[in-house]
């Protein structure tokens, strides 16, 4: 008899995993073995990945960073008791709706900053202080967080910002007042900035 | 490197899903998924980078459906019914009563032997980790239970020998 696995399968398998998934990942938040919790949404700048820990929103990722690979890096940098579980997401994501749809100008969020350290994580901690609409060039941050002279690390500050959008490193440009680089591209850094202009 | 546990659940639960059902039947299958993956999500960041995810998973079914085979044991007993008697055996989708029916009468060791082998694919030497007892015993509990299911359940496929 040919027993291949497919012979104890049912039509109704890929129907109860969806609803087992959904409930491991609530039983994994109840036990406290949920270490992060991820989903996507669509969004005017393409899917974006958001994910959290039990401390709050600790990454947020352009499609063009390849979701597989950011997987991959938050499970070897925090842990790799990763699920896909929207619930842990839904404020982050409400929020992000409401900001596209301009009825939000700044994000009321808990974050979580592990992902990024010293000078780095001082930088990102700052950048909220630019307010919706405006923008700061890469010298007028460096002096924001006390050291003038640290344009470059600014600019890789901003380019490694772990929480694109909730941190808006999209408000930092070029003294010349073009848009620099951006983790999501220039395309979706200029969508930003016209979204707030408006 | 160690990939997330979501892609363990991605690729496994499926296989997983099965094993269950044929060891414990339908109606437990769920309950012994669920309780196999958080225990597994538990100790994953515990797990040898190298090690095979799938028999490490099936290990833990293993354990989970010992443990739902026990409470059934102790549960009295329906009137007119002995402990060791077919499962219930409800049926997944339009599949086949009479399949199921058929699993649901192997011995305990023979309807594990033959779901950790031709559901999970693993080899006998695994399968006799998981089991106890020689890797010839479970090559044997397989071939017994397979041999018992054809004659059982007549309509199985005859095609070729089992491997």
């Amino acid at each position: 008899m040919n027993t291949s696995p497919d012979y104890f399968a049912s039509p109704a398998d890929p129907e109860t995993l969806s609803r087992l998934r959904h409930r491991l990942g609530l039983a994994a938040e109840a036990e406290g073995l949920l270490d992060v919790a991820y989903t996507t949404i669509e969004s005017p700048v393409g899917t974006l990945l958001l994910a959290a820990t039990p401390k709050g929103l600790v990454r947020v990722a352009y499609d063009t960073e390849d979701h597989d690979r950011v997987l991959s890096t938050l499970s070897q940098r925090l842990s790799p008791r990763v699920l896909r579980a929207p619930r842990r997401l839904d404020a982050a994501a409400r929020e992000l709706d409401e900001y596209f749809g301009r009825q939000r100008r700044a994000f009321d969020l808990p974050l979580d900053l592990s992902l990024s350290s010293g000078f780095r994580q001082l930088v990102q901690r700052h950048l909220p202080e630019i307010g919706y609409g405006q923008t700061r060039t890469y010298r007028q941050v460096a002096e924001l967080v006390g050291n003038p002279k640290a344009v470059r690390a600014v600019g890789t500050a901003c380019a490694t910002n772990p929480l694109p959008v909730v941190v808006p490193c999209h408000r930092v440009l070029r003294a010349d007042g073009t848009p620099g680089g951006y983790v999501g591209g220039p395309a979706a850094k200029l969508a930003l900035l016209t979204l707030e202009a408006a | 490197m160690k990939q997330p546990f979501e892609q363990v659940v991605e690729q496994h639960g499926g296989t997983v899903l099965r094993v269950c059902r044929v060891v414990l039947g339908v109606h437990d299958a769920e309950d012994a998924w669920s309780e196999t993956f958080l225990a597994a999500m538990r100790a994953y960041p515990g797990l040898p980078e190298d090690a095979n995810a799938e028999a490490w998973l099936v290990t833990i079914a293993h354990r989970k459906a010992i443990d739902v085979l026990r409470a059934r044991k102790r549960q009295p007993a329906p009137v007119g019914k002995i402990p060791e008697a077919p499962t219930e055996l409800g049926v997944p989708g339009a599949g086949d009563g009479d399949l199921w029916q058929a699993v649901g009468a192997l011995p305990e060791k023979q309807r594990q032997a033959v779901a950790y082998h031709y559901v999970a694919g693993l080899a006998y030497a695994e399968i006799a980790g998981i089991l106890g007892g020689s890797t010839d015993a479970a090559r044997r509990a397989a071939a017994d239970g397979i041999k018992n299911l054809r004659k059982n359940y007549p309509g199985a496929a005859t095609k070729g020998t089992p491997s």
